[in-house]
């Protein structure tokens, strides 16, 4: 099978996986108690059988189950994902709003991740009982074991009343005037904390696989032939073995993606950075069940993107991956 | 091996050898001992101790050491001592409620997927790729949102969403131990599924699965203490996670309020996957040249 068929193949798959995420958001919805004429009536301050029975029919709520079911899905489909009382907001107008932030977030902390994860295996795998090894396995059980959100905090304290350099809230400062590259560059300033407090949970495991991939590769036949012809150590490493032992790091990281984005919903929360997680909590406190359902849709929908196109990317580097 | 050299071999029984190897690391023996001191700390503790950890005790947010509160008091001036031994107890009951219920999903979904292959195994590795691209923390929030924050809810949603794997690595066992000669004996001596499964399979997978069923502890730990934190907890219930939940809009002036209990889930995961990398070792003797 061709590069192509199999990313059309993996593209199937992918509106599956999306379509049974949205059966599971509408099963939720419907076993949960309660009901959005339930919550209208609640933020009136109460309301009568009538008035509840006329909220259901404007609703649908009043249909057989398949019939919602079938509706919710045609909706979603031209991206239909409810109004959503709380914000006075369509639901993907919402959403879209605080996606780009989230996406940068995730997309900036994990490349910081995989680059200084692979760097600090490639130095550890060098000497197997250095400094640096010892360091790399250290951080594994602390990115392992330290609460993200306690990180995040321990960062704002010390970053408050130390060494005030970054700012600890928020993602832009309206004081701040000027172009494009002004407001870019004060934007990657206040990125700085949040970016890297989610990357250290996945920083650790990017430098422990890059550790023990290099290690394997390192024994491999073809480095020895490179070392024996006379090759600088650092073309060895850097482009012969490296290559190879990126591999596993960017499968790993292309999993990662759902864990990196469930990871953004707290860091967003202790740095008020104004994303989806943000905007998840909220209208989960403001009992806002379409905009939470569309939240989880859409970061499911995120996921299965990253993922093909991980996917692709491997696929492109290493020709040897078998299609199918 | 012929006869006369066989009383020279002391045989040991196997767990004897796993438990020699596990005490011979050092590491897993100080996670083992780290661990032992926090469950003295948290269960035993409150004996010693007997301070209600919902009474207001002091000025609130007072510093350690103040009028002989060990580690202060919080925003409600209650004693945060007492806190982390009642904390403590419920954030370790959640993480281990929450990974038996992830570990039973876990090995029923991967044993049945290795075991029968073809289009069994495909409709349950597609169920368990459907869960892993859930952004779980977000779905975990999405049924405590629904349902109610109580203690059983909170479980269950941290149970439900970490199970996969577990899946993963009980199906790969399975694929690898059916094609052992000992489960074709078992076979041709017409046992059934059932027997196979659960009593000639099973028992050789558990190593990888313990030793991932030991992290999974570790992580519904955090896992519990996330949602906690972000206020998606019963707010009668105090853990780790809750007190840093609630102190946290007081950071600035009283930072020890959130770095003690983060400081105390860091030390249970810790010691947790200390043990785990111990058990790691220990089950699996052939990964240890690695």
């Amino acid at each position: 099978m061709s590069f192509w068929n199999t990313i059309a193949k993996r593209v199937g798959y992918g509106l599956l996986l999306l379509v049974a995420v949205l059966v599971l958001n509408f099963i939720l919805i419907s076993i949960a108690p309660g009901d959005i004429a339930d919550t209208i009536a609640g933020d009136m301050g109460g309301a009568d059988a009538e008035v509840m029975e006329e909220i259901r029919v404007r609703y649908g709520l009043d249909q057989p189950f398949y019939v919602q079911l079938w509706r919710y899905m045609s909706r979603v489909a031209v991206l239909d994902l409810g109004y959503s009382y709380f914000f006075n907001t369509p639901v993907t107008t919402l959403i879209l709003e605080k996606l780009p932030a989230t996406l940068l977030l995730v997309f900036s902390a994990q490349i910081l991740a995989v680059i200084v994860g692979t760097f600090l295996g490639v130095v550890a795998a060098k000497k197997p009982n250095g400094i640096v090894s010892l360091t790399v396995t250290f951080l594994s059980l602390f990115g392992f074991a330290a609460p993200v959100f306690w990180t995040g905090i321990l960062l704002i304290i010390l970053f408050v009343s130390i060494f005030p350099l970054f700012p600890v809230a928020g993602m832009i400062d309206v004081t701040v005037e000027g172009g494009f590259f002004v407001r870019a560059l004060d934007v990657l300033h206040h990125l700085i904390l949040p970016m890297v407090t989610l990357a250290s949970i996945f920083l650790a495991l990017y430098s422990r696989l890059a550790r023990a991939s290099m290690l394997e590769v390192l024994g491999a036949d073809y480095v020895r032939t490179a070392r024996a012809k006379g090759l600088p150590q650092r073309t060895v490493l850097y482009k012969h073995a490296l290559r190879n032992a990126l591999g596993p790091v960017v499968t790993v990281a292309g999993l990662q993606f759902s864990a990196v984005i469930s990871g953004a919903v707290v860091v967003e929360t202790v740095f008020s950075w104004p994303g989806l997680g943000t905007l998840a909590l909220q209208s989960i406190l403001a009992r806002d069940t379409p905009t939470i359902m569309g939240i989880l849709f859409f970061s499911s929908l995120v996921v299965v993107v990253f993922n093909i196109l991980t996917d692709a990317t491997l696929r492109l580097i290493d020709p040897r991956i078998k299609t199918g | 091996m012929t006869d006369h050299a066989a009383p020279a071999l002391k045989v040991q029984h196997p767990l004897t050898e796993m438990a020699a190897m596990f005490f011979q690391n050092r590491s897993a023996v100080a996670g083992l001992a780290l661990l032992i001191s926090i469950l003295l700390f948290t269960f035993v503790g409150p004996y010693l101790y007997p301070t209600d950890p919902f009474e207001m005790v002091w000025t609130p947010l007072s510093f350690p050491g103040e009028e002989g509160f060990l580690l202060g008091t919080d925003y409600l001036g209650r004693d945060i001592l007492a806190a982390m031994m009642a904390g403590g107890q419920v954030s370790m009951a959640i993480g281990l409620a929450a990974a038996v219920i992830s570990v039973v999903i876990g090995v029923s979904v991967g044993a049945f997927a290795g075991y029968y292959g073809g289009v069994v195994e495909e409709a349950l590795m597609r169920f368990t790729e459907f869960f892993q691209v859930l952004p779980t923390l977000l779905f975990s929030m999405v049924i405590v949102a629904l349902f109610g924050a109580s203690l059983l809810t909170v479980t269950l949603a941290i149970g439900v969403v970490s199970w996969t794997a577990v899946a993963r690595v009980t199906r790969s066992e399975f694929l690898r131990i059916r094609e052992l000669e000992y489960v074709s004996a078992a076979r041709s001596g017409s046992a059934r599924d059932g027997y196979l499964i659960f009593r000639v399979i099973l028992p050789n997978a558990l190593p990888p699965i313990i030793v991932q069923a030991n992290l999974m502890v570790g992580s519904a730990i955090l896992f519990e203490a996330a949602l906690s934190f972000l206020g998606l907890s019963d707010p009668n219930i105090m853990s780790w996670g809750q007190v840093i939940g609630s102190n946290r809009p007081y950071i600035l002036d009283a930072g020890f309020a959130v770095a003690i209990p983060g400081f105390a889930i860091f030390l249970t995961v810790l010691a947790i996957s200390l043990i785990g990398d111990g058990l790691n070792d220990a089950l699996n003797p052939k990964l240890r040249q690695r």
